[in-house]
């Protein structure tokens, strides 16, 4: 039976399925001996009914494997069950079982962290066993821990410490040691727990020192394990608080790997300088002749792991050089996923440092050899950059001068193989500059692009970026004929896209006034306004309404009423009923897709606490399409501003100069050599070792100017805003999920607004304030994210006081009296301020009106006025299974998982918690629940469970429509992380 | 953290294979094929690490046997190339003969040295001590 088993799980191995067995191999695993048990449970790790009878057992053997194999597949509900008899072991007199107790106890922490919490204690005592073993298992549970979260843990710093010392002084039993070094896994477990405890904390590094010095001495033996752990060394070194000796000896180690003829040595070597050189550049310095071998090594791991070195000690000055070794590599390489990881390096080291022809053409050969294989990121990445242009304009023009050169000489010759990418981005640069140049023939570009457009084994995609330059470049009435002629042949065309566009490239030639609106010259790049709630549509669905047409609904309901109409419905129906039409209150609102959003309004009735505002958003969208958008008058602060600069001048002349390539005409190969080596390594001495750090922050700004400035703007309105009064106070309305309810509407309300309270300070008795809503900097804070308006439409509104401080009667502005509105409600008070609120329907707008009440003599000084209609739901995990069950309305979606530091779960969970106010229930392993609800409105619980790079998330709430917010704004909050 | 341990002969055929990360069975002939490909070409002078996909992989070469391990970016390349002459060291001491028909104590051996990819024992006593000791019950 034994035998059988193991060629079944050799049939397995070999990839064939072998189900059937695995109810043999339960039986076996129940009837036969300790061995057979083994083999049983070991093939087919799928049943663990039987540990709990094996564990309880008195024979040592039956314990040991239980354990052994609890500790390598085990399911995580289980583990309350099995607990408390492993924990009993720890305390078992033979130490294998100890050590097998504290190795199961790695894998529940692994799997469940919050039920293993209550026994760290014993984990200590495992830590101090008089058995190495179980010291050593202990280790592997410290190491996660402190991985996790190295402050809790600095007082065994001294424990590991000692721990090290007696490993190196050979304090071990013999038989521990391999090839007579003592227990070297064991001590690369060590420094590697060193060297988190140490990170950034100068006291427990100089713990450390002695016991780091002494593995480096003792480690000065010939043998491949030797060297294993001096490499770990070496990078615990140089994580830890720095200190000159050890770092000379560290790098003295790092020397003799890098020389050593082995080539696995040698790899080690390069591998530990990457390392090292992001915190001492200088250290390729003196290696450089070894390098620059490496980089012509037969063995492509080697040249790999080097380009990698290189990568890491770029600079302006030798970035040209470095960036030709790697594409040289490119082009020998075959593997996909060595392609596109290289291609991104390149991208990512050419767009540091830009604007130069250099740029241009580096990037046309990543786009050449990377092809389609590279992330999608890429081609936009470098058309921005490319659009954004650089300082001086006339560097700029010479520089899309060379580039529609250039692409018009590639688009001459053959281009079939040529990647689409490089296609399309050739288009769009095309279609955008092409008319720069005065002395190439339109009509020569035409003819190009149409080549390109009709010839074979060109995407749909491509095509369609093609036809849209065309359409750019086909104004004045000379080319109505072509694109008359591209019409026709492509309104047959099976891609609806391209039948649409090759419609508007009709529509568009004809009408010269139109094509200039529609597609201005120069495109404004990056200040288009979107109106994503498509309420120029509003109209043609009301239409279609009225003539009986259903109404819309998301997605993820169809799919849930498609379900339920299969499967029988186990909720009660009061639940899940469509929302009645009857709970929108407001009058002055034609829009029908408001009337199917009434949901959110009832929402938004019970907080009431925010305004509909939709003056300050600029009307994009009209009846007739898109709106043209008249130049912002905010353009010249970008060119003021000197912190934008993405070169500083001399950095970019020093990038120039380094531009001529080593000759090879001295006939000596060390020459040729030395001059590789004096250009790859160049600025790298010890004035400028920390350009990298520099450079990195260096291409943000370019992404970020436009923001930066509508910020500048944005004070600058305030305080011209509030100089003329005495005392100015800014109060913040800070009211996302509010606005994200509100922002489904057809007209996006504005949701964060910004008030500017003048009090005048001598002020007897009451305070009359006048709250005026400065729109502009309204608009332009919410600049920074996606809608966008500029019209700057101040007013101010008095609002009157009466004098007796205690009756708390306000009133309304008078020129807001007349209009309708709910009762002034008081949202809360103190001897000191009271706060009330009103809501006025005006005919377009929903306004919010805050009326802040000072009884005191006192003057009001910085107001903070903070509203948010959500807040986190305080709840535990009972309740909210109990809540979870009795709620129907579901919605899943995935969401991006944060990445970078630590666990990603936690890190995102954190984040939304952070920008959204929500209370995290708790956090299983990769699952995460999450809760909270409207001010005096329903709660809303989500569910999220880490899949793969995603973040699936379930949310449920009692109120329809509160989860698609929620996640909308979840989305946001992630996307601005 | 090692990611998996195959054991494989000259031809290519896998003779053992243990993954320590969940792997579709289908996948793990495609992987397997790929490795073997991306190890056994390699000359003798040439570097022991190669890198797939996002693992980096430890090939030791022992006369018609390869053992290739997969391991993460973040591991000790060297000190997984000794832990698989380690490993090799304890099968030699335990089998005399063959191994090939003795798969599951092959595994018994996998099991007490590396642990969900951990290395948690390298101590060739320890190591053999319960597989020893279940011989020592069969025969009785």
């Amino acid at each position: 039976m034994r035998e059988l088993m193991v060629r079944a799980m050799y049939c397995e191995m070999l990839g064939y399925e072998a189900d059937f067995v695995y109810i043999h191999a339960i039986k076996l695993a129940q009837q036969g001996t300790v061995l057979e048990k083994r083999v049983g449970i070991s093939i087919f790790l799928k049943q663990n009914m039987y540990y709990l009878q094996d564990l309880q057992s008195t024979n040592l053997i039956e314990v040991c494997m239980a354990l052994t194999v609890v500790s390598q597949i085990f399911p995580k509900d289980m583990i309350p069950a099995i607990l408390p008899l492993v924990e009993e072991k720890l305390s078992h007199p033979k130490e294998i079982i100890r050590r097998k107790a504290v190795l199961a106890l790695y894998k529940f922490y692994l799997i469940a962290p919050n039920q293993v919490q209550h026994i760290h204690g014993k984990f200590r005592k495992a830590l101090c066993d008089k058995d190495p073993g179980v010291m050593m298992s202990s280790l592997h549970i410290y190491l996660q821990m402190i991985k996790e979260n190295p402050a809790s843990y600095k007082d065994l710093t001294g424990s590991f410490v000692t721990i090290l010392r007696q490993v190196v002084g050979g304090k071990l039993p013999l038989d521990f040691n391999y090839h007579s070094v003592p227990a070297p896994w064991l001590q690369i477990q060590l420094l590697r727990i060193l060297s988190l405890l140490g990170r950034e904390d100068q006291s427990m590094s100089e713990l450390m020192y002695d016991v780091l010095d002494e593995s480096l001495r003792r480690a000065e033996m010939n043998h491949n394990i030797t060297y294993a752990i001096l490499y770990e060394c070496v990078k615990a070194i140089y994580t830890i608080h720095p200190k000159a000796e050890l770092l000379e000896k560290a790098a003295r180690c790092i020397g003799n790997f890098v020389l050593s003829p082995k080539i696995n040595l040698k790899y080690l070597g390069l591998k530990a300088l990457t390392y090292v050189v992001q915190h001492d550049a200088n250290l390729a310095l003196q290696h450089q002749m070894t390098i620059i071998e490496c980089l012509d090594h037969s063995d492509l791991i080697i040249k790999r792991e080097t380009l990698e070195l290189l990568f890491r000690i770029t600079n302006a000055q030798n970035v040209t050089i470095i960036v030709e070794k790697m594409l040289g590599f490119l082009r020998l390489c075959n593997d996909d996923y060595t392609i596109i990881d290289l291609v991104g390096k390149v991208a990512e080291l050419a767009e540091k440092y830009p604007f130069t022809i250099w740029f241009i053409q580096t990037m046309n050969v990543v786009f050449s050899l990377g092809g389609d294989l590279m992330q999608p990121d890429l081609p936009s990445n470098f058309l921005r950059l490319f659009a954004d242009g650089s300082e001086s304009e006339e560097q700029d023009r010479q520089l899309k001068l060379y580039a529609v050169d250039s692409y018009l000489a590639v688009l001459k010759g053959d281009c079939s193989h040529l990647p689409q990418r490089f296609l399309q981005v050739i288009s769009w640069v095309l279609g955008e500059y092409s008319c720069l140049k005065e002395d190439v023939d339109q009509q020569e570009v035409i003819r190009l692009l149409k080549k390109l457009l009709e010839q074979r084994g060109v995407s749909s995609e491509t095509r369609s970026w093609a036809l849209s330059a065309l359409t750019k470049l086909c104004k004045g009435p000379g080319y109505a004929e072509l694109a008359l002629e591209l019409a026709e042949s492509l309104s047959s065309s099976l891609d609806t896209v391209l039948r649409q566009q090759a419609h508007e490239l009709c529509l568009l030639s004809q009408d010269s006034q139109l094509h200039a609106r529609v597609l201005p010259h120069p495109a404004p790049s990056d200040n288009l306004e979107v109106d994503s709630s498509l309420s120029f549509l509003d109209g043609f669905v009301s239409d279609a309404l009225a003539a009986g047409a259903a109404p819309y609904k998301p997605p993820h309901q169809r799919q849930e009423e498609l379900s339920q109409q299969r499967a029988l419905s186990l909720e009660p129906y009061g639940l899940s009923l469509p929302v009645t039409m009857s709970s929108c209150t407001l009058t002055d609102r034609q829009s029908p897709t408001f009337l199917s959003m009434s949901s959110d309004l009832s929402v938004l009735c019970v907080c009431s606490a925010n305004t509909l505002m939709l003056e300050g958003v600029k009307r994009v969208w009209g009846k007739d399409g898109y709106i043209p958008q008249k130049e912002p008058s905010l353009t010249p602060a970008a060119v003021d501003e000197p912190s934008d600069v993405v070169q500083s001048p001399d950095q970019q002349g020093a990038a120039e100069t380094s531009l001529p390539e080593p000759e090879p005409e001295p006939p000596q190969l060390d020459q040729e050599k030395q001059q590789l080596a004096s250009s790859l390594f160049v600025g790298l001495g010890s004035q400028n070792s920390m350009s990298l750090l520099g450079k990195t922050e260096v291409a943000v700004p370019r992404f970020r100017r436009k923001a930066r400035q509508h910020e500048s703007a944005s004070t600058s309105g305030t305080s011209e805003s509030s100089s003329n009064s005495s005392h100015s106070s800014r109060s913040t309305t800070d009211s996302f999920l509010y606005g994200g309810l509100l922002e489904e509407e057809p007209a996006t309300p504005i949701q964060n607004s910004y008030h500017t309270l003048n009090s005048t300070s001598e002020n007897e008795g009451a305070a009359t304030v006048s709250a005026k809503e400065d729109k502009q900097a309204n608009s332009s804070q919410i600049l920074g994210k996606s809608i966008v308006s500029q019209r700057n439409c101040s007013k101010s509104l008095p609002v009157a006081f009466p004098h007796s401080s205690d009756s708390m009667v306000l009133q309304l502005p008078s020129e807001l009296q007349e209009l309708p509105h709910s009762d002034v409600v008081s949202l809360t008070s103190d001897p000191h301020l009271s706060v009330s609120c009103c809501r006025v329907f005006r005919e377009d707008a929903l306004l919010l009106v805050l009326l802040l009440f000072n009884p005191t003599e006192t003057a009001l000084r910085d107001v903070a006025v903070e509203l948010s209609c959500e807040e986190p739901l305080m709840l535990n995990t009972e309740e909210y299974g109990k809540l979870w069950l009795s709620i129907s309305n579901d919605v899943k979606q995935n969401l991006k998982l944060l990445t970078g530091g630590g666990d990603p779960l936690r890190a995102t969970l954190n984040a939304l918690k952070d920008s959204l106010q929500l209370h995290i229930v708790d956090i299983i392993g990769s699952e995460g629940i999450v809760a909270c609800h409207l001010l005096r409105g329903g709660p809303c619980l989500m569910h999220c469970r880490v899949h793969g790079a995603s973040l699936a998330v379930w949310l449920r709430s009692p109120l329809p429509s509160l989860p698609d917010c929620l996640l909308y704004h979840c989305q946001r909050a992630l996307q601005e992380h | 953290m090692i990611k998996f341990l195959l054991m494989v002969n000259k031809q290519g055929q896998t003779r053992l294979s243990k993954y320590y990360e969940h792997v579709d069975i289908g996948k793990r002939a495609v992987l397997e094929a790929d490795v073997v490909k991306g190890c056994l070409f390699r000359k003798k002078e040439e570097c022991s690490f190669v890198e797939y996909k996002d693992y980096k992989l430890v090939y030791r070469q022992y006369a018609a046997l390869f053992i290739v391990v997969g391991i993460t970016d973040n591991e000790n390349e060297l000190s997984i190339y000794e832990l698989v002459h380690n490993f090799v060291e304890v099968l030699d001491k335990y089998f005399s003969r063959v191994i090939m028909f003795n798969l599951d104590k092959v595994h018994i051996i996998l099991d007490e040295m590396i642990l969900n990819g951990h290395v948690v024992e390298t101590n060739k006593n320890r190591i053999l001590a319960p597989l020893l000791a279940l011989d020592k019950m069969a025969e009785s």
